[in-house]
């Protein structure tokens, strides 16, 4: 899983690396702290810390393993996550591929202009032909090597009877180039390898625009995923225990499951009794009690007490495969989405190879003789080639989810954009979306001295209401009490010694719907209650949605008292208890009629709705699958960042569509003028990359759009 | 003419080498913790006692 990488010490000695995603990681300060702090640990070498990505790699003895360096992490206040070399199977080869042949293209572009402005300031004879073939020589490899992405394209395109905006483009420049090789092998007077690299330069930069947005957001999102139950501890006949890759496990096999552990395969607990946490399937905050016979599945995190459970069903058979089989099927729709630019293209192209041809078939019959024709059908070729087009819609979704990205929310990739602008309808899932999803405490009763030792019990555990109790009472700057001989029972609760009386947050008498624990001191017993309050700003996020003409409903698995309490305070419709089937048939449902919703849930459960919603936004602290399926995710406890989406998502249309209006009119206005010969192919590439500024002007307006 | 024999190839070297840099500083991975490397010069050294 992290393949280590054995590096030689100086010693001697072989050091492994190992990567951790550490999200909390926020500023200079942070970076600091890890690298100068860990070193400090015995085994640990060297940490270097990748701000962007939010990972840290560390290199350390193969002695400690990775709870040790996850240990070392939070001991200076890190929560961290070991993970495998390249958790989303990204290819961030393509930036860089694209970033090299950028710089080629820039290379020859200044060189060969360099040459090409010596020829236009009058050059003449041999000076000239010589300058031409040393332009040749430049141009050749550069637009070979830089050219590939785009002949790549067309050429898959074409072979697949399509055309896209790579068409127009590839033959442009290859014309171009061939045309320009036969002027200065007969010493011709113009050769165009200027106009050719230039226009490879200019549209390779909205390309690598476009690269760099969606590794950026892949990165942030990446640093948030990987929690699911990778392998599991399989007990054998003789009582020993070896870990297993979950891709490994069979039914049948007796495995262990330690407090903390997610579990890696479905099964039936055969012993042990403990609580464990399903957030990740049912979205449920509340963790369930589990003893022998009861049936837990894949991705369920063993809360209190280690469980031996015998598995039932494995890897492409668990409940979470099956979901994530839904997923796959209810993805597949939105893959038929086709990008704005390219449904411009698909109208673009054909108009314009019949015009080139058009021009070239004209002067030939106006007697104008084969060079001078192809030179004007190149030019009409070049001048109306989709750059600002191609730079368009890069252009301003870079810009946009920049703007997005400071305010926390990470959008996956441009037709993200496009989709969230049109929808008209949101769904939301309540717990941990419309919720924070965590149980947090009602500390107002509570005195000083219950304070300090209801916080010294629960931070202790790792049960979801120990933590929630805990989390209230470091907020409110409490100083835990040192508990002697605390233990944990499950089921039951905590309990240890403080100042020689025995203290204890138990389950309360009265076992009623709503969660609650009981603080006993002594004799002295207080109740504590938790609410899953609702986001500070749903409210006004809603109301911002309605002043965009988007309607909202709450569409729940949860049970159906608190979706309705819920749904009454923040007045909107709400279904309850539904499963994922019925989420993901509620929005057929909705798509059949011609809506395009928007989904927002955090659950695995919502996992197939994410992925057949027209849109779909999941938060930071949603399952992994969740987060996958989503076209963007949002950070922290405020929900603004949903309605801030849709706003920006509609001002970066309008701005598309602004700088779509602008380079029709300027092909309305230049077409014309190229078609009677009167540009050359030099003019048109000058015409063409001031447009491209123009349209790259326009979009960086959105850089405040995201402001409130 | 012998000019340009001498300021041609002067041109295209300096070009090549910004170019041989700038493939080398992409393979050194200078551009993959951009926000790291903004965020860096904030950092202080602790001195070290002499």
């Amino acid at each position: 899983m992290n393949a280590p990488i054995v590096l030689p010490a100086p010693e001697g000695r072989a050091l492994i690396s190992t990567r951790f995603t550490v999200p909390g990681m926020r500023c200079a300060g942070c970076i600091g702290k890890i690298e100068r702090e860990l070193p400090k640990v015995a085994g640990i070498t060297a940490a270097r810390a990748n701000f962007s990505a939010k990972r840290v790699a560390i290199q350390h003895d193969p002695a400690l393993d990775e709870t040790a360096l996850t240990a070392a992490l939070l001991a200076i206040g890190f929560e961290a996550q070991p993970v495998a070399e390249n958790p989303l199977g990204i290819d961030d080869g393509e930036r860089k591929r694209l970033t090299r042949a950028l710089g080629v293209a820039g290379f020859g572009m200044m060189n060969i202009m360099l040459l090409s402005v010596s020829i236009w300031s009058g050059a003449d004879g041999p000076t000239r032909e010589l300058f031409h073939w040393l332009s040749a020589l430049i141009a050749l490899p550069v637009i070979a090597y830089s050219g590939r992405p785009f002949f790549a394209s067309a050429w898959m395109a074409l072979s697949h009877r399509r055309t896209n905006m790579d068409v127009p483009i590839s033959i442009g420049v290859i014309l171009a180039t061939c045309l320009s090789m036969y002027e200065t092998i007969t010493g011709g007077g113009d050769a165009y390898f200027d106009s050719a690299v230039m226009l490879l330069f200019f549209l390779l930069a909205g390309r690598v625009l476009d690269a760099v947005m969606r590794d950026r957001t892949r990165a942030g999102i990446g640093a948030l995923l990987g929690r699911m139950g990778k392998s599991a501890s399989v007990i054998g006949p003789d009582g020993t225990t070896r870990r297993v890759p979950s891709g490994e496990l069979e039914p049948g096999m007796l495995v262990l499951v330690a407090a903390g552990e997610a579990m890696a395969a479905d099964g039936e607990v055969t012993k042990g009794f403990s609580a464990i946490d399903n957030a990740m399937l049912t979205g449920e905050s509340a963790p369930e009690p589990v003893g022998p016979g009861a049936v837990v599945h894949a991705g369920a995190i063993n809360l209190s007490a280690p469980l031996r459970i015998c598995l039932t069903r494995v890897a492409d058979d668990t409940a979470i495969a099956e979901i994530a089989r839904l997923m796959d099927e209810a993805g597949q729709s939105r893959s038929t989405y086709v990008r704005i630019a390219d449904r411009a293209s698909r109208l673009y192209a054909p108009v314009v190879h019949s015009l080139a041809l058009l021009a070239f078939a004209g002067w030939m019959i106006a007697g104008a003789g084969w060079h001078q024709s192809l030179t004007i059908a190149i030019a009409v070729l070049i001048i109306t080639c989709p750059c600002a087009m191609g730079l368009a819609v890069p252009a301003a979704q870079v810009v946009a989810s920049g703007a997005l990205l400071r305010r926390g929310l990470l959008v996956k990739d441009g037709s993200a954009l496009e989709r969230l602008a049109v929808c008209d309808i949101a769904l939301f899932d309540k717990t941990g979306t419309l919720t924070l999803g965590e149980p947090r405490a009602d500390v107002s009763a509570l005195d000083a001295e219950a304070r300090t030792v209801a916080l010294g019990l629960a931070q202790a555990s790792r049960h979801p209401l120990s933590r929630g109790l805990a989390l209230a009472l470091l907020h409110e700057g409490v100083v835990p009490a040192l508990i002697d001989d605390v233990r944990e029972v499950s089921g039951t609760g905590l309990t240890g010694r403080w100042d020689g009386v025995d203290v204890a947050l138990e389950r309360p008498a009265a076992d009623g719907q709503a969660l609650a624990t009981r603080l006993r001191i002594g004799a002295d017993t207080q109740t504590i209650t938790f609410a899953d309050p609702l986001r500070s700003d749903a409210s006004a996020t809603l109301a911002a949605l309605q002043a965009e003409g988007i309607e909202a409903s709450i569409l729940s698995g949860d049970r159906a008292a608190p979706v309705v309490a819920a749904a009454q305070e923040l007045r909107l419709a709400s279904v309850a208890e539904a499963s994922p089937q019925a989420k993901l048939a509620a929005l057929e449902a909705l798509k059949a009629q011609g809506r395009r919703p928007l989904m927002v849930g955090d659950g695995l459960n919502d996992g197939p709705a994410l992925a057949a919603a027209h849109a779909s936004i999941a938060p930071g602290t949603a399952s992994d699958a969740s987060q996958q399926a989503a076209d963007a995710v949002f950070i922290g406890e405020a929900l603004m960042p949903v309605a801030l989406a849709v706003r920006v998502a509609r001002a970066t249309m309008r701005i598309v569509r602004q700088n779509f209006a602008f380079s029709i009119a300027y092909n309305l206005l230049a077409v014309p003028l190229a078609l009677f010969g009167m540009v050359t192919p030099l003019i048109a590439a000058i015409a063409m990359s001031v447009s491209s500024l123009v349209v790259v002007a326009n979009s960086l307006r959105l850089a405040g759009s995201a402001k409130q | 003419m012998t000019g340009l024999a001498i300021l041609i190839p002067i041109a295209l070297g300096m070009g090549l080498l910004g170019l041989a840099a700038f493939f080398w500083s992409i393979k050194d991975g200078q551009y993959d913790d951009m926000d790291g490397a903004a965020a860096r010069i904030l950092i202080e050294d602790e001195d070290e006692p002499a």
